[in-house]
C-alpha cells in the first residue's frame, strides 16, 4: 500500500509534464498525420507524391544530399577538435570546451545572417581571395548549397565534437600506448587501435548530425537564397503558401517516419541508449 | 636458463628524470642487468621504478642520462624501434580485436606474411596454456586469461627483452601465486631477459635473479633476494624487505669488519659495520635472535620480558621489552624444542655479531 501511495505521488509530480506533452505534442502530431491522410480527400495519393512528384523527389534528394556532406564533412572536422581535446591538459581541454559550446549561445538567425555578411560577394571573405590573388572575381559562396553546406556544418560541428570527445574520453590511453612498445607506428596504433575504437562514437555523433540535418529550416532558408529547397522549406511552404495541408504533413510525416526509422535500423546495430549518454 | 652471458643487455648510465623540472623522479641512476636475468625493480609507489621501466620502454625520455640496450644507444629511440615486449597492469589488451589477433599484432604491424603470423599465434597460444581461445574477445576471458594474452602478446615477437609493469596486481591472491609460478616458468624455458615492477616484496623474492630496491628516486641496493634479505646496507632496504628491530646509537669503536655501538639506552652491541658514519641504526631480523638458553653462546646478550605472544601456526612471534623499549620483536619456529614463554616471564635474549648490521644514517 505503501509503495502504492508512493508511485501514486510520483504520478502527480510528472502530470502537469504528462498533459502538456499529450495536449501539445501527440494530439497536433497526431493530427498531422490524419492530415496527412484526410486532406484533400481520404486515402493515400498524399503518399503517392513521393513516386509521382518531380518536385518532391528533387527536395527530398537534395535534403538527402545535404545531409549527408553535412555529416560526412562535421564528423571530419569534429573528429581532428575532439581528438586535439583529448590531448590536450585538463586547463585547455576545458577552455576548447568553452570554445566548441560558445556557438550555442547565438543564434542560428544572427549566425546565418553572419554568413550571409561574410560570405557575400563584397564580403571579407572574397575579399580576401581576390586580394591574395586566389581567385580572379568573387565566387559565389551563399545564396546556393555551397553557403547552405558552410551554415548547416558550422551548427552541426559542436554535436559532432561533443558526442565523439564523449566517447574518445571513455578509451584507455595505454592501449594506443600499448600498440606503439608492440612496434606499431603513431599512425598503425591510430588505424588499427584508436580509429576502430571511435567507431561507435563516430556511428553516435554521424546519426545525431544526420537526423538535426533532415530537418534543418532556418539555414537553408537564408543562406540558400531560395534557390535550395530542403524538405522543411518544402514544408512550410505547402502549409503557408500553397495551403496544400495534404502534401505538407505527409513530407512531415515522412520526415519522421525517416528518422525513427534509421533510429530503430541503428539501434539494432549498436546500444543507442550508450550512444547519446543516457 | 641459456647461458647468462658476462655482457649486460640493458645499461643505465647516470639516468635521470624530472618531469616539472623541480623534483627528480629518478636520479643518479646506475643499473646493468644481464642478459636473460629476471631482475625486479622493486620499491613503495612514487620510489622511481616505474619511471625507470618507462624510460626503457621509451614512453618518457630521460633528462639526462643515457640507456643501452645491448650495444645500441637507444635513449632517443622511438617506442616502436626498441623491440621491446611490454606487459601492463591492467593488461591492455584491445577490446576490438579478438585474442588471436591482439596477440598477431605485433607480427602484424611487422608486416609479416598471414600465414606465418597464423603459425606464431598458434604457438604463443599454447605456450601460456590458451590453446581454443583465439577467436575469444578479450572481454570474455577470466582476469588471469587476460594476463595471459598479454604476456604471450609481449613474447610473440621474440624480443630481446620483456618488461612486466605490476602484471599480476589485478589478480587475486591463489591466481597471482599461480601466475607467478608461470611466468618463472617461462623465464627459465626462453631463457629471455625479464624486467619485472612490483611493490610487493614476497613476489620480488621469490621470483628474482636479482632486486632492485628504489626509494624516492634512488636506487639504494641490487642484490639477489637473499643477499638483499641477510645483508642489506641501508635502513630503508631492512625495514623494506621483511622486518627489522632498529636500534639507534653511535659507534665507539671498530675493529676488522665489526663495530662496537652504544644504544641510546646505554648498552652497548657488537654489529657489523656497514658504512662509514658514526650515526647508525642497528638492524637485528626478528629470526635471527636466540631466546632463552640458546642466547647463551651470543656475544651480543641482553635480559628481556616478554609482552605478548602471537602464535601464527608454523612460527611464534614474540613482542618484548628489552633494551629500553617494547617492541622488540622475536620469530622462532614452532618446534619441538621451542621455549615456552608466558607474557611477563623474563628472558634472555641474544644474537651473533654477523647477523645484526650498523647501518649508516
Amino acid at each position: 500500500m505503501r509503495s502504492g501511495s508512493r508511485h501514486a505521488a510520483y504520478w502527480l509530480v510528472v502530470l502537469p509534464a504528462v498533459l502538456m506533452l499529450v495536449l501539445l505534442y501527440f494530439v497536433p502530431l497526431g493530427n498531422v498525420l490524419l492530415t496527412s491522410v484526410t486532406d484533400p480527400k481520404p486515402g493515400l495519393q498524399n503518399y503517392g507524391l513521393l513516386f509521382t512528384s518531380a518536385s518532391v523527389q528533387r527536395s527530398l534528394l537534395t535534403t538527402l544530399r545535404i545531409a549527408a556532406i553535412t555529416t560526412a564533412v562535421a564528423l571530419l572536422l569534429g573528429y581532428g577538435v575532439a581528438y586535439a581535446m583529448r590531448a590536450a591538459s585538463t586547463r585547455t581541454q576545458r577552455l576548447m570546451l568553452v570554445l566548441v559550446l560558445l556557438p550555442f549561445w547565438i543564434s542560428i538567425l544572427v549566425r546565418s545572417f553572419a554568413w550571409i555578411a561574410l560570405l557575400g560577394t563584397q564580403g571579407p571573405v572574397n575579399s580576401a581571395l581576390v586580394a591574395w590573388g586566389l581567385v580572379d572575381e568573387p565566387v559565389s559562396l551563399v545564396r546556393n548549397e555551397t553557403g547552405v553546406l558552410i551554415g548547416m556544418i558550422h551548427v552541426m560541428v559542436p554535436y559532432a565534437v561533443l558526442t565523439l570527445y564523449a566517447n574518445m574520453r571513455g578509451i584507455d590511453v595505454g592501449l594506443v600506448a600499448a600498440a606503439r612498445s608492440l612496434g606499431a607506428s603513431r599512425f598503425q596504433a591510430f588505424r588499427l587501435v584508436f580509429l576502430p575504437l571511435t567507431a561507435p562514437g563516430l556511428i553516435g555523433a554521424g546519426m545525431l548530425v544526420f537526423i538535426l540535418s533532415l530537418g534543418f529550416y532556418i539555414t537553408p532558408a537564408l543562406l540558400g537564397g531560395g534557390k535550395v529547397l530542403m524538405i522543411a522549406e518544402y514544408v512550410a511552404v505547402q502549409i503557408n503558401d500553397t495551403l496544400r495541408w495534404g502534401l505538407g504533413t505527409m513530407l512531415a510525416a515522412t520526415l519522421m517516419i525517416a528518422v525513427l526509422g534509421t533510429l530503430w535500423a541503428l539501434s539494432r546495430v549498436v546500444d543507442v541508449k550508450r550512444l547519446f549518454g543516457t | 636458463m641459456n647461458g647468462t652471458s658476462s655482457e649486460p643487455l640493458v645499461r643505465f648510465i647516470d639516468v635521470r628524470k624530472s618531469y616539472d623540472g623541480k623534483v627528480d623522479a629518478v636520479r643518479g641512476l646506475n643499473l646493468e642487468v644481464a642478459n636473460g636475468e629476471f631482475l625486479t625493480l622493486l620499491g613503495p609507489s612514487g620510489s622511481g621504478k616505474t619511471t625507470t621501466l618507462t624510460m626503457l620502454a621509451g614512453f618518457e625520455q630521460p633528462s639526462a642520462g643515457r640507456i643501452f640496450v645491448g650495444a645500441e644507444d637507444i635513449t632517443n629511440v622511438a617506442v616502436e624501434k626498441r623491440g621491446i615486449g611490454m606487459v601492463f597492469q591492467n593488461y591492455a589488451l584491445f577490446p576490438n580485436m579478438t585474442v588471436g589477433e591482439n596477440i598477431g599484432f605485433p607480427l602484424k604491424v611487422r608486416r609479416l606474411p598471414t600465414a606465418e603470423i597464423a603459425d606464431k599465434v598458434t604457438r604463443a597460444l599454447a605456450m601460456v596454456r590458451l590453446e581454443g581461445l583465439a577467436d575469444r574477445r578479450p572481454q570474455q576471458l577470466s582476469g588471469g586469461q587476460q594476463q595471459r594474452v598479454a604476456v604471450a602478446r609481449a613474447l610473440v615477437f621474440e624480443p630481446r627483452l620483456v618488461l612486466l609493469d605490476e602484471p599480476l596486481g589485478a589478480l587475486d591472491r591463489q591466481l597471482r601465486e599461480q601466475m607467478q609460478y608461470e611466468l618463472k616458468h617461462l623465464h627459465a624455458r626462453l631463457g629471455i631477459t625479464m624486467i619485472y615492477v612490483t611493490h610487493d616484496q614476497v613476489e620480488a623474492m621469490t621470483m628474482s635473479d636479482r632486486v632492485a630496491v628504489f626509494n624516492a628516486g634512488r636506487l639504494c641496493q641490487v642484490a639477489e633476494p637473499r643477499l638483499l634479505y641477510e645483508q642489506p646496507d641501508s635502513l630503508f632496504v631492512a625495514q623494506f624487505l621483511g622486518e627489522s628491530n632498529t636500534l639507534p646509537g653511535t659507534v665507539r669503536q671498530r675493529h676488522g669488519g665489526q663495530c662496537s655501538v652504544a644504544l641510546a639506552n646505554g648498552a652497548g652491541v657488537i654489529a657489523t659495520t656497514v658504512g662509514v658514519g658514526d650515526k647508525v641504526n642497528v638492524a637485528i631480523r626478528p629470526e635471527k635472535v636466540a631466546v632463552g638458553p640458546a642466547a647463551a653462546t651470543c656475544v651480543n646478550r641482553y635480559p628481556a620480558k616478554v609482552i605478548e605472544i602471537s602464535f601464527l601456526g608454523d612460527q611464534l612471534r614474540v613482542r618484548l621489552a628489552a633494551l629500553g623499549r617494547e617492541d622488540f620483536i622475536v620469530k622462532f619456529a614452532n618446534a619441538p624444542d621451542q621455549v615456552m614463554l608466558a607474557p611477563g616471564n623474563p628472558v634472555e635474549i641474544g644474537w651473533r655479531a654477523e647477523d645484526c648490521r650498523a647501518l649508516g644514517e
